[in-house]
């Protein structure tokens, strides 16, 4: 199995309700729990599967991605036999640049899916985050003789105002999938796919092949929904901490829920880090006055005031007298003394002056845009 | 190969004995510093920051944890196509080989790796300081004095003088005469061990210092003074700024609390002059709710629960609820227990303090008698030892067991 799996990560998502965070960047860039962006997450589970060929589809706002990415050798992508390939999109006589759905995408880097070695191929998103090996799910994928593997977890809450590309698996006792249901309003299977899929490069080729013919445009609703009666579809459980980035909602329930130890032993669990760009900052250095509780923060930081419940990244600094509270500031933040903020997330680079206050609630933080002042 | 105008040639085969146990199983530039450092991280770096893209660095003693660490130097960006970092152990020449008998004779059984380059100038390091020197001035003002020999030199306090090699210079910064650890010095100008030779003329004398078999091969008591004996051109270049040997137990506890003094003595916080380092690809840290932190440097990977007060914790070290540890430093992968009590120690890597053990606790007459000459009044427990929940191990006492540290 080793060395016969490449990976084909499609960053085009869009239309998620993240609001300002996607601004100026695909949801692959999002930054997330202190020191990582979503894409960090899913890239570092291909390598830890002993995967060496990566293909990443880069569709719009894919400055900030392909700065955060490099030449890959963070995730040890950097190699001379594969490695790490960035395919963003290209004009052509029948491609307009602008993928219409993610067949269209995939057909457009059919020449390095075609030049890719390996036999099976794992296709994933981007804003999906867990960390696990897909060894498991590739050996039931050969066991079963399936033709197609997506990998799920069980879900129990559900809102449908977070509803983004969820496909709903019901199982058989066998674990073959029996009826998929996108976007249901009422799911009757707590079964979300977790927008993994297994299968072989030859049956990809074909299936994207026969739907572009047909002028079919998108993978799950044109073909693994129509298919799943005519080929064997499994569905690969997965029972660990998944979080899906599909509102700022999401984002921000996420985000605090890395502040639960099972939680955090689950996500960077230390058999299988999670690598990601690396930035050379010092260790956080805390003040003879600061305060700090239940809260994750990262190296570069210097810490003056009060923190709490808050996820604060690298390179953020914390006057004096300052009170934080369920707050997540990103990168590069600079809050200054005697200032307030409450359920607020900052994007990087914020400043925010002496005094201010700012206050958001649970379930609506308060978001500020990039490289503001206030 | 492409010609250098400089390569640096750094020493880190030093035992550092003086460190105890912490370099039992690694040499001295590989010992952990200020929270995701090795001590060899500051000289590297530096090098980077000056533009100095060949570095040499010669190893004896303990390699294992060096070699690995400096793998293939993409951490400071020293892989290169041209250039780069190259670990140099001493190696058999023909029939013979020897180990490096000196400072200087570890050079010179390089000479060929320096001769691939064929550089203008050579830059010498050792691996036991903390400072940040931008050495492309130091070579600026070897280039502008036409000196053969240029030492940088810190001013130091007059009465700690005696303890240094002091360099006697002119108006001009023109040496005439070396003192090794005088008892009555002349001047305050200490040498850092940082010297940049033209090339040639480092050649001509570690060949003649190789044939004098009279001769300790060492920079300091020999290569120096011979040259001055002949009248070479050699300069003093001032230095001013944070530098500090950390070849003891008492200076690297030091060294370590300067990061966190405030304002803190040592900054790494300049940008432009970043200290770059192997990361350990680990999370943030995690502060709990019943955590206090105060005064204190913590880095990537930490879990803490308890209080730490003017204390260095390093990656991946945790704290758990209800123990305090002050004025400390707690070496990656370490583990307090609950309840536990560090004061003024080294908890060396990954090794575990019991549930409510007390480290650094007033000595009593019940301690019997034990050696202190290297510790003064800082425990240290060294790497991956284990102290049993409840134990007291009090002021200055190194614990190492024979199965602890591996």
């Amino acid at each position: 199995m080793l060395g016969n799996v490449f990976g084909l990560i499609y960053t085009g998502e869009e239309n998620m309700q993240l609001r300002d965070l996607t601004n100026s960047r695909s949801v692959a860039a999002v930054p997330i729990g202190g020191r990582y962006r979503c894409i960090d997450f899913i890239l570092s589970n291909l390598v830890n599967t002993g995967i060496s060929n990566v293909g990443l589809i880069a569709q719009k706002n894919y400055h900030s991605l392909m700065d955060h990415l490099g030449s890959g050798k963070e995730w040890d992508l950097h190699r001379k036999r594969d490695g790490l390939f960035i395919l963003p999109p290209f004009l052509s006589k029948e491609n307009t640049g602008l993928y219409r759905g993610t067949v269209d995408a995939y057909r457009s880097v059919m020449g390095y899916v075609r030049r890719s070695p390996q036999r099976y191929v794992i296709l994933t998103g981007s804003h999906t985050v867990f960390n696990t090996t897909f060894d498991d799910m590739l050996r039931q994928h050969i066991n079963t003789g399936a033709d197609i593997t997506i990998m799920y977890n069980r879900v129990k809450n559900f809102n449908p105002d977070d509803q983004y590309d969820d496909m709903r698996l019901t199982l058989d006792d066998e674990g073959r999938v029996t009826d998929i249901e996108y976007n249901p309003y009422r799911p009757t299977s707590d079964c979300q796919a977790c927008d993994v899929f297994v299968m072989e490069k030859e049956l990809l080729e074909y299936l994207i092949e026969e739907a572009a013919a047909r002028d079919s445009m998108d993978f799950i609703r044109d073909i693994v929904m129509k298919k799943f009666n005519t080929l064997k579809v499994y569905g690969w459980g997965y029972d660990g901490f998944v979080a899906r980035i599909n509102s700022l909602d999401c984002y921000y329930k996420h985000n605090m829920e890395m502040l639960k130890k099972n939680i955090r032993e689950d996500l960077f669990c230390a058999e299988h880090p999670i690598y990601t760009k690396v930035k050379d900052e010092v260790p956080a250095v805390y003040g003879k006055n600061s305060k700090v509780k239940n809260s994750l923060i990262a190296d570069g930081c210097s810490i003056e005031g009060e923190v709490e419940d808050s996820i604060i990244f690298r390179g953020v600094k914390i006057g004096e007298g300052t009170k934080i509270k369920g707050c997540i500031i990103m990168q590069a933040c600079s809050i200054e003394s005697g200032t307030e903020l409450d359920h607020v997330i900052l994007d990087k680079g914020v400043t925010v002056r002496q005094g201010r206050r700012l206050a958001g609630y649970d379930g609506f933080p308060v978001i500020i845009r990039k490289n503001s002042t206030i | 190969m492409r010609k250098k105008k400089i390569v640096a040639m750094l020493l880190a085969g030093g035992q550092g004995s003086r460190l105890g146990v912490l370099t039992n199983h690694m040499a001295k530039p590989a010992v952990p510093f200020g929270g995701k450092y090795r001590i060899i991280d500051f000289p590297l770096s530096n090098c980077v920051n000056s533009d100095i893209d060949t570095v040499g660095v010669l190893t004896q003693y303990e390699p294992l944890q060096l070699n690995s660490y400096l793998g293939s130097g993409q951490a400071w960006d020293l892989d290169r196509n041209s250039g780069g970092v190259y670990v140099l152990p001493p190696y058999v020449k023909g029939s013979q080989g020897q180990w490096y008998s000196g400072t200087a004779n570890a050079i010179y059984q390089n000479l060929a790796f320096i001769e691939q380059y064929n550089p203008d100038h050579v830059l010498i390091l050792s691996g036991d300081h903390i400072y940040k020197m931008n050495y492309a001035s130091m070579l600026k003002y070897h280039i502008e004095k036409n000196a053969d020999a240029t030492i940088a030199v810190l001013r130091v306090p007059m009465e700690e003088a005696s303890r240094f090699g002091i360099m006697n210079a002119d108006e001009d910064g023109k040496i005439y005469e070396f003192e090794e650890k005088p008892k009555e010095p002349k001047s305050d100008r200490a040498s850092m061990g940082i010297y940049i030779f033209s090339y040639p003329a480092l050649k001509e004398y570690l060949e003649k210092d190789a044939k004098n078999e009279n001769s300790e091969n060492d920079f300091g008591k020999n290569i120096i003074p011979s040259m001055l004996n002949d009248g070479k051109r050699m300069y003093a270049y001032d230095f001013e700024g944070y530098w500090k040997d950390v070849g003891t137990i008492q200076s690297l506890w030091e060294a370590n609390m300067d990061l966190i003094s405030s304002p803190p003595v040592l900054d790494l916080y300049e940008k432009e002059w970043r200290i770059y380092c192997k990361s350990p690809i680990m999370p943030p840290h995690y502060i709990g709710e019943t955590a206090q932190v105060i005064s204190s440097s913590i880095t990537e990977g930490c879990e803490i629960e308890g209080s730490v007060i003017h204390s260095v914790v390093f990656a991946g070290a945790t704290i758990e609820e209800g123990a305090c540890v002050k004025d400390s430093i707690i070496l990656p992968n370490a583990f307090v227990k609950k309840g536990a009590r560090v004061q003024k120690a080294i908890i060396g890597e990954g090794a575990i303090v019991g549930e409510n053990a007390i480290i650094g606790a007033e000595r009593t007459e019940a301690d019997g008698d034990y050696d202190t000459k290297l510790t003064g009044d800082i425990t240290l427990i060294a790497n991956n030892e284990k102290v049993p929940e409840n134990k007291r191990i009090p002021v200055g006492m190194i614990v190492k067991t024979e199965g602890g540290d591996n």
